[in-house]
């Protein structure tokens, strides 16, 4: 087809769906995560000792929305050679070297990598699934991640999502898309006392206040990204 | 307050989460330019208000963002049942099988 | 003043800390662990309120949540004060500030009270309906009146200081209650493994054994609780919530607990502890085990204070070292209140006399009462109280076996106390909430819950199970059955046990005659909290109300804060006896949520303040607020509205904004818009069905503007979608449309089109919008990209390119919304302020201008561009806006909207059509949403043509400039309409195109 785009960055693959690379090749240009106006590195130089709660953020991850159906074998067959992981099921999650895939819903899973690996990543999907029916779409720029950490972080995230995170409901490893606060976020149990919040961009500054107020009667301290 | 097991996440979830979104079954005529005024009026006005057993579509749209059906009971509240888009309901007034 | 009342030993308050609090402005001592209602009556203070109608001195009459009296006005300070708490639920603590609630300007010294002894007569039932509702326009001010006198407090005036917080919890095993049959339950359910939470609404677990003589296991009750919160403390599976009321039991076994988590520390919160907490629980399984409350008996004067329940009398001498006055008369209808006559005598105090109504009663504890030395009168009741201020006497008089008449003359007893036990009323209050009918039962005398759905036991007392024993019994059965049913088994439990008491038959009674008719009698009480009497209900009934629901609010018996926890059920008995029915006949009326008062900042928890609602921002944010940005609210994002310099007016500000973009460059962030990611073989043909216009030929690298209808056919969303690909699109929507516009796709995907191959996804917040809008755009551009050809043959107005500007890979759409040569950049979210500043730099040398969306919207006005929920209101459809060219009605599928606006209603003539308007006067901006007649002189009703959707002063016209719905506005150009206005003027405007600026379009594409 025609190429009408002078822009080497942006492939046309044999799906002929247009793929970027969004990441600038000048590694001087300024990236914001959606948490930093909130100053993080300020904020975790005045921790709390001891505190019952410890929040951070993982910044500027890729992240990456799979699109598929489980009973396409191109699909699954796809992604499993491409990540080295089989796709989780109804509300899991799996990791692999550094990346992380959880199920979103019965044909959406959301993977994390390390930041400037998404376009690589997407490029390996693609060749892996060939021409069958799925898609990918980089959303590295619209979240982030959060982790709650600590003996007080489960009491204090029933404050936040009326979803049971008691680990016999929840143990490590599930994942659930629920509410938080007014916003929403996906929320994974990483351990017995850790979980992580993927939350959207334009909702991030609420959630953080929202977690600080909530995280307040236990102590909090934050960990510099 | 439901509490409301969605069939695609298959567990329970709360009420916050889900949207409803009218009655389920109704689907859109193949030829809508074929449609009579009245037809198409039916289609697009006209719903049942039943006391009693009731098939409501839902979407879980703080989680899956899926929709699916939801047959309610309009005077206890109680859900008989949720079922995929595409299935049938197991549970049904009478006057739906005559 | 010494706490005359408070007995030298016993209860479980600790002496030897003496706390000091403050009621109605004086001070008084009271001791760790009273209530203020406890701390009141053991300095001897009767009168706490002034009744609600006739003014009269009332007084402490329960111990518990039932208590309609003694209502406080508490707080220290502006910001602390809370209404409507009651005394007997309130712990003493430090420096409690507490006035009456009830009583304007004081309790003790009412000048209401004047129309109190009128009150008779001013007040009957239905006064409210009857006096104040005619005329309607004077209720306001009757009602200003009315609240003030009858006093039910007031909030602050001031922000609240302390935190409020609302957790969710789930749980196996709910129980309700922690008195005998409440704790045996827990033990239960507890060693089954199930997460259980024990919530009660008392300071102690306990209930009733907090103040009883009763013995558990062979000991003392109070040693059986200890021992039992010792065991069940230990267990992780288990949540103890003391100071906690469940207050509400909703759908599908979601329940609502308010938990008072510092209330009994201080005036405010200890520093960063949080005051009150809502617990939203969805239990599994729930055990009622709510207890009852007792009944008082129907007498004249029975609101004299010093008339008080009979249960409370045991509860403030056992629990509280309290004995309320010296001489007791008790007045029954069965045998559990004569535990109060002897734990009054045990206290030293001397019993008068019980007054038993049943005419022959052989109960245990008649003979106990003798063999003690007590009197007991049989076959009589107290008919009235003697007294003013307080009890002097109580006139008993004898009663035949059913208790409907007196068969002989009163005599007095001298007494200062009266105590009165009707039975008991089992607390159904949260088996109401789910919808569950009570049921009357004879043998408990009470209604119990009825059948329910919910997935509920109950235990005890709310059973009408009122002995020891059998709360114990029940109590432990249903806890194991609770946790059996939510999936636990538990082997071998150990029930507690208590001495089986022989109990002998209560006696069904409620209304003491008197010896005068009940109409001419002293007042009757049944509703203290709202004065409703016997005599109203009767009237009431002879007035015509004959469902209970109608008496009650005729009466408003049941309306008070205490929703008539103690009068309820005396009332429909009466309600009943007056109709000559059976009080099964008549029914009674439901329990809604709440239980108890809730406060508002329990309700509210965090979602106050800063996270009163989510607020969202854009990458660009924080470089908005150090430009000194106006923000205004679109959904709940918050965009820059105009950016002031000093000394502009907000019209300034939009002047020279307008004129910067239109004659060098603006700047606009545009990120909030709704983006969708649109991949599959199908995409394309699924646009065609969702948009009206056509989508098959838009190639790769082009842009173009759709229009969403509904199947009605009206315009719900509209926006420009670009394709990135053949099988890869991008839809823009409007900012507030872009969760709906998700949703509408995906709807019609997943139960209409699940065959089609297509995926949306959100990505409205991963990219960042700048769109950079201008004749000196490209010239901005330029300095910013060196791998875009910005040639307008070979990037052309609609194209969209991709390449790097600023360094920053992005995609740039060669779109407008302003009739400008603009340039919208998108680049990865992250990067986005990066950008921003960028482009703010590179623009520098043309005065680049950043504009809000108040800007944005005189520009788009000025090019006759629509704003959808603006321009449209759900009943405006493509060719009502002359967007016909925007429908493609030769698409062979018939898109979402086709059908719909080929209805009659659609196509008639005379519809409201979107057209320009030209104010004659140029100065002149008509109010958005004023009216348009052809005739201003027209005679009222005028025929209305329509409504101004948008205004505007344009500062690049000269002029004001409108859009707005005319009737068959398109057929009538250059001709003119008027806008009567409340003021009084009249602006008359021309009907006009509404592309008033460049209207062949060539800024944009040059």
């Amino acid at each position: 087809m025609s190429n009408t785009t002078t822009q080497t960055d942006a492939t046309d693959t044999s799906q002929n769906i247009v793929q970027m690379n969004q990441i600038p090749a000048d590694a001087s240009v300024r990236a914001e995560s959606p948490l930093y106006h909130a100053d993080l590195k300020t904020v975790a130089e005045q921790g709390t000792q001891d505190a019952g709660i410890v929040l951070q953020e993982l910044a500027l991850l890729d992240h990456l929305v799979l699109r598929g159906s489980v009973d396409n074998a191109a699909f699954t067959t796809g992604v499993e050679s491409a990540l080295g992981m089989v796709l989780p099921a109804n509300l899991q999650s799996a990791e692999h070297e550094g990346r992380v895939i959880r199920w979103i819903s019965p044909d959406e899973w959301l993977v994390t990598t390390a930041g400037g690996m998404g376009f690589e990543l997407e490029q390996q999907l693609r060749e892996a699934m060939g021409e069958t029916h799925f898609a990918i779409v980089n959303v590295s720029g619209g979240q982030t991640v959060i982790t709650v950490e600590g003996a007080d972080a489960e009491e204090m995230l029933k404050k936040c999502t009326p979803y049971d995170i008691h680990i016999s409901h929840m143990p490590v490893g599930k994942v659930v898309t629920s509410l938080f606060g007014k916003s929403q976020a996906v929320i994974r149990r990483t351990g017995e006392q850790g979980f992580e919040l993927v939350i959207r961009r334009s909702f991030a500054d609420y959630c953080w206040l929202w977690l600080q107020d909530a995280s307040g009667e236990f102590g909090f301290s934050v960990k510099e990204s | 307050m439901f509490y409301i097991y969605c069939p695609y996440c298959e567990e329970h979830r709360e009420e916050e989460e889900f949207h409803a979104a009218g009655e389920a079954h109704i689907p859109r005529p193949l030829d809508p330019d074929a449609c009579t005024d009245e037809e198409w009026g039916e289609y697009l006005f006209f719903r049942t208000n039943p006391r009693g057993l009731h098939h409501e579509l839902w979407v879980h749209g703080v989680g899956c963002r899926k929709y699916f059906n939801i047959t309610r009971d309009t005077q206890t509240y109680e859900i008989k049942e949720t079922y995929k888009i595409g299935t049938k309901p197991q549970f049904t007034r009478a006057e739906e099988n005559a | 003043m010494t706490q005359i009342n408070r007995l030298p030993s016993g209860g479980r308050i600790d002496r030897a800390q003496s706390i000091s609090f403050s009621y109605n402005g004086k001070t008084y001592t009271g001791m760790q662990g009273d209530t203020v209602a406890s701390a009141l009556l053991a300095n001897g203070v009767d009168i706490v309120g002034r009744s609600f109608k006739y003014s009269r001195p009332r007084g402490i009459m329960a111990a518990g949540a039932e208590e309609p009296n003694a209502l406080l006005q508490l707080g220290a300070t502006e910001a602390t004060q809370t209404p409507n708490v009651r005394a007997t639920q309130q712990d003493l603590f430090e420096g409690l500030v507490a006035s009456a609630t009830n009583g304007w300007p004081n309790a003790d010294n009412d000048m209401m009270s004047l129309v109190g002894k009128l009150g008779g007569r001013a007040m009957p039932p239905g006064f409210y309906y009857k006096t104040f509702m005619y005329p309607q326009s004077m209720w306001e001010t009757y009602e200003k009146f009315i609240r003030k006198a009858a006093g039910f407090g007031r909030s602050s005036l001031e922000s609240d200081v302390d935190i409020y917080d609302n957790i969710n919890q789930h749980a196996d095993v709910l129980i309700v209650g922690g008195g005998p049959a409440g704790l045996s339950a827990a033990l239960a359910a507890a060693q089954s493994g199930a997460r259980v939470i024990l919530a009660d609404e008392q300071s102690e677990f306990g209930g009733s054994l907090l103040h009883s003589s009763a013995q558990i296991n062979m000991l003392p009750a109070a040693d059986w609780v200890k021992d039992t919160v010792a065991e069940l403390s230990t267990y992780d599976n288990v949540i103890l919530l003391p100071r906690s009321t469940v207050n509400g039991y909703h759908d599908h076994n979601f329940l609502t607990i308010h938990e008072r988590c510092s209330d009994h520390l201080g005036d405010r919160s200890p520093l960063g502890k949080v005051r009150q907490r809502m617990h939203r629980i969805r239990a599994k399984w729930v055990v009622l085990a709510t207890g009852a409350h007792e009944r008082p008996l129907v007498f004249a004067n029975n609101d004299l204070p010093g008339v008080m329940l009979a249960s409370a009398v045991s509860t403030y001498v056992r629990r509280y070292a309290v004995a309320p006055g010296s001489k007791l008369v008790l007045m029954t209808t069965n045998d559990y209140a004569y535990q109060s006559a002897f734990d009054w005598a045990d206290a030293g105090r001397e019993v008068v006399a019980i007054v038993d109504t049943r005419t022959n009663p052989d109960s245990e504890c008649v003979f106990v009462a003798k063999s003690r030395g007590i009197k007991v009168i049989t076959g009589t009741a107290v008919i009235e109280a003697k007294g003013s201020k307080r009890v002097t006497g109580a006139m008993i008089a004898p009663l035949n076996e059913t208790g409907d008449q007196l068969t002989g003359d009163a005599q007095l007893l001298e007494c200062d106390l009266i105590a009165s036990s009707g039975g008991w009323s089992p607390a159904i209050h949260l088996s109401c909430h789910t919808g569950s009918r009570p049921v009357w039962s004879d043998e408990a005398v009470g209604f119990l819950p009825g059948d329910t759905i919910q997935k509920q036991l109950t235990a005890g007392a709310v059973n009408g199970s009122y002995s020891l024993d059998a709360c114990l019994k029940e109590g432990t059965e249903q806890g194991l059955a609770a946790a059996r049913n939510a999936g636990f088994e538990v082997e071998d439990v150990v029930m507690p046990v208590s001495a089986p008491v022989s109990e002998g038959k209560p006696m069904a009674l409620f209304h003491i005659p008197h010896s005068k008719a009940t109409s001419r009698a002293p007042k009757q009480f049944v509703d203290f909290q709202n004065d409703v009497t016997a005599a109203a209900i009767e009237l009431a009934t002879r007035e015509g109300f004959e469902s209970i629901e109608h008496v009650k609010r005729y009466t408003a018996m049941g309306f008070g804060t205490d929703q008539g926890k103690t009068g309820n059920i005396n009332g429909m008995a009466i309600a009943a006896k007056s109709m000559d029915k059976s009080i099964p006949e008549t029914g009674t009326t439901i329990f809604r949520p709440n239980y108890t008062p809730v406060t508002f900042g329990a309700i509210v928890g965090r979602n106050c303040g800063d996270l009163f609602d989510p607020e969202r921002y854009t990458a660009i944010h924080r470089w908005h607020i150090e430009n000194g940005a106006k923000f205004e609210d679109v959904g709940q994002w918050k965009r820059p509205w105009y950016y002031p310099k000093s000394g502009e007016s907000m019209q300034d500000t939009l002047n020279r904004e307008c004129k910067a973009t239109r004659e060098s460059v603006g700047l606009l962030d545009a990120s909030t818009l709704g983006k969708i990611d649109i991949q599959g073989k199908d995409a394309r043909e699924f646009l065609g069905r969702v948009y009206t216009n056509a989508w098959a030929k838009l190639a790769v690298g082009k842009c173009r503007y759709g229009l969403m209808c509904g199947e009605d056919g009206m315009v719900f969303d509209d926006g420009v979608t670009a394709c990135l690909g053949e099988n890869h699109f991008l839809m823009t929507t409007t900012t507030g449309g872009a969760a709906r516009v998700l949703s509408w796709l995906e709807i019609y995907h997943q139960t209409e089109w699940p065959e089609m191959e297509v995926y949306f996804n959100s990505v409205t917040d991963h990219w960042s919008t700048a769109t950079i809008s201008g004749p000196n755009a490209r010239k901005v551009m330029e300095k910013l990209t060196s791998d875009i050809d910005l040639d307008g043959e070979a990037f052309k107005f609609m194209d969209w390119r991709s390449g790097t500007v600023a360094g920053v890979p992005a995609r740039v759409f060669r779109i407008s919304f302003t009739g400008e040569l603009s340039y919208e950049v998108n680049v990865q979210a992250n990067y986005g302020m990066a950008v921003w500043e960028a482009i703010m730099e590179a623009g520098a040398e043309f005065n680049i201008t950043p504009y809000g969306t108040e800007t944005m919207h005189v520009l788009r006005a000025e090019k006759g561009f629509i704003i959808v929920g603006q321009d449209t209101d759900g009943s405006v459809h493509p060719y009502d806006l002359d967007h016909g060219w925007a429908v493609a009605n030769q698409k062979p599928f018939s898109f979402i909207g086709k059908r719909g606006m080929a209805r009659a209603d659609c196509v008639r003539p005379n519809r409201k059509q979107l057209v320009g308007l030209k104010p004659k006067d140029p100065e002149a901006v008509i109010p958005e949403g004023a009216q348009a007649v052809n005739d201003p002189e027209q005679a009222i009703p005028m025929e209305m043509l329509g409504h101004v959707t948008s205004s505007y002063y344009s500062a690049n016209l000269g002029h004001s400039i409108a859009m707005g719905m005319i009737k068959n506005g398109l057929n009538r150009m250059g001709e003119s309409v008027f806008y009567p206005l409340a003021d009084g003027r009249v602006i008359e405007a021309e009907i006009c195109s509404p592309v008033f600026y460049d209207p062949k379009g060539e800024r944009q594409r040059v």
